[in-house]
């Protein structure tokens, strides 16, 4: 499974700069990342190159941060391969808590993250209907 | 101005008359004392065997001094003097710490109970004539059911809409033209901001007086609510172990509240040693119940601070003045006129892995009214990087400590150790609460 890297972060000024600080000294590489808002504090989401590492890093000084499992899956970055993962969803009545992506390749490779209720069930459902689930290699572009 | 009163005998009885009728209620008091499983052991060690051992006033001085501490320890059934079935109401509030503390009282208890509040009630000038609208909390707080029941008595028209919802309030007020109010001056004042929007004025309210009372305000604060509203408001003072409210209430004079010293023996004692303090020495009170049957409770510190007047009073009621009640001598806050010990919130937040140990108090105004925020920080191991999970913490941290403390406080996580530490005693309560 793909590692999404969570770190709980409170909504002020300098908190964004004291993960990436420390991802930065850790040399860590950030692929992509979005947050969720809570008012007094937020929920940092990372796709790193180093999940572990980072994870370990962040806590090291003290963050609340966890790695999570989520679905990777990777698109062809071309009009109407989202409408055929969203199909896929609708089909087999995925329900997607959380999603973001980004672009690996322009016009090539993009990637969509997924956050599910049971992803290893549906990574079987996605491999079946013929889309690549991206473990380590998310990792690795 | 016209003077009235509910029992002119009792409220204007000579000093020495009401000394030996203070006696003949302590000798019964201590007797009925005797039969509660914790006075039956604590008197007898200081040589008190029976209500003959009471010989003067003076002899109160033998019996030790009664704490809250004590009526946790004995909670359920330690100060019970009377069998369950005569008992016809209980009141329980918060102790300190989990352990709340309770209250038993009978129907005669009850009944001299709202003979107290009558008496305060019209001392103020108010009568049956009146539409009493009651806007304290009823329930286990003592506020609400108190002045209800003396309101009766006195039999005015008693509204018993209890605490919050503004808007149903004032519009009662308008419709049943309100005249007596009794409320936290704190919610009086927040009603005074929100009569523009509800768009009723002054003038479509009848409003006479209001009875403030159940947290500390200045002088200041009352001169406001009488010139914003255009009516007089009297001070109010009690504390559930003494029953609720009416142990001291003002009269016409408003310049101190009169105890109802032939029902409460009132000591003002140095706090550190429990020396006995002299007249117009502040110091903390110490009441025992001369009539309560149910529940006596003997020289018990209140922990608030505050003085008795010197000299009497032009209503000619004999019952000697109280001062306002300047402070504490625990670190009980009070809320929105309800009572929260810090303890009680930290035991709450210790129960919960979830969270760290460190945590913060922060009390602030929000117009008129106290906010309560408590801040807690995340515990890392405890981290799962789920948002859903963390708004159900929040939410469970919420509903815990409002089953505890009884109002909602708001909720705010932070980052593991990014709330101040404090070493030795912690000082994690930060009131920055503009006086009003």
């Amino acid at each position: 499974m793909a590692k999404e890297l969570n770190v709980f972060i409170e909504n002020r000024p300098g908190r964004l700069r004291s993960v990436a600080e420390v991802l930065s000294d850790a040399k860590i590489n950030v692929r992509t990342m979005t947050l969720q808002d809570r008012g007094e504090f937020g929920l940092m989401k990372l796709i790193v190159d180093n999940p572990g590492k980072a994870q370990l890093a962040l806590a090291d000084k003290g963050f609340a941060c966890a790695l999570k499992d989520i679905l990777a899956i990777a698109l062809k970055d071309k009009p109407g391969s989202f409408l055929k993962l969203a199909d896929v969803f609708l089909k087999n009545n995925v329900n997607v808590l959380d999603a973001y992506g980004f672009v690996i390749e322009s016009n090539k490779q993009a990637v969509f993250c997924v956050e599910v209720k049971e992803p290893e069930k549906i990574k079987k459902v996605l491999t079946k209907a013929g889309f690549e689930v991206l473990e380590e290699k998310l990792h690795e572009f | 101005m016209d003077i009235n009163f509910w029992d002119k005998k009792v409220e204007t009885i000579d000093r020495h008359a009401l000394k030996i009728l203070q006696l003949k209620r302590l000798k019964e008091t201590v007797s009925c004392a005797l039969k509660t499983q914790f006075y039956k052991a604590r008197l007898k060690k200081c040589g008190i065997n029976s209500a003959n051992d009471i010989k003067t006033l003076e002899d109160l001085k033998k019996i030790p001094f009664t704490t809250k501490d004590d009526l946790r320890e004995c909670y359920p059934r330690g100060l019970l003097a009377v069998d369950m079935d005569d008992v016809v109401r209980l009141h329980t509030s918060s102790g300190t710490t989990g352990t709340p503390t309770v209250i038993y009282h009978t129907k005669a208890d009850i009944s001299h109970w709202s003979e107290l509040i009558a008496r305060c009630i019209i001392a103020t000038g108010a009568s049956k004539k009146d539409v009493f609208q009651n806007m304290m909390s009823y329930g286990m707080f003592t506020g609400g059911l108190g002045l209800h029941y003396g309101a009766e008595k006195v039999g005015m028209t008693v509204i018993p809409m209890g605490g919050g919802n503004t808007k149903r309030q004032i519009q009662l007020m308008k419709d049943f033209a309100t005249t007596v109010v009794h409320i936290t001056p704190s919610y009086m004042l927040h009603i005074h901001s929100k009569l523009a929007e509800c768009e009723v004025t002054l003038e479509d309210l009848k409003l006479k007086k209001a009875y403030l009372g159940a947290e500390p305000y200045s002088e200041n604060t009352r001169k406001k609510i009488q010139e914003l509203f255009k009516i007089d408001a009297y001070n109010s003072y009690g504390l559930s172990e003494m029953n609720g409210p009416g142990v001291a209430f003002e009269c016409v004079h408003k310049c101190g509240m009169h105890v109802w010293e032939d029902t409460y023996l009132v000591e003002v004692v140095d706090p550190k040693t429990g020396e006995l303090l002299p007249e117009e020495k502040e110091g903390e009170l110490t009441f025992t119940n001369l009539t309560r049957r149910a529940t006596p409770l003997l020289r018990y510190r209140s922990r608030d601070i505050a003085f008795i007047h010197k000299g009497g009073c032009s209503c000619k009621r004999t019952h000697r003045r109280l001062s306002r009640i300047t402070g504490r001598t625990d670190d009980m806050l009070i809320i929105n006129g309800v009572n929260v010990y810090p303890s009680q919130i930290e035991e709450v937040i210790m129960k919960i892995p979830e969270v760290g140990t460190n945590y913060q108090i922060y009390l602030e105004k929000e117009g008129s009214l106290d906010k309560l925020v408590v801040k807690v920080e995340i515990y890392s191991k405890m981290f799962k990087g789920d948002l859903a999970e963390i708004d159900a913490l929040k939410l469970r941290i919420r509903d815990d400590l409002r089953a505890a403390i009884i109002i909602h406080p708001i909720v705010e996580l932070h980052e593991p150790g990014s709330l101040p530490v404090f070493e030795g005693k912690a000082k994690r309560v930060v009131d920055a609460r503009v006086k009003l």
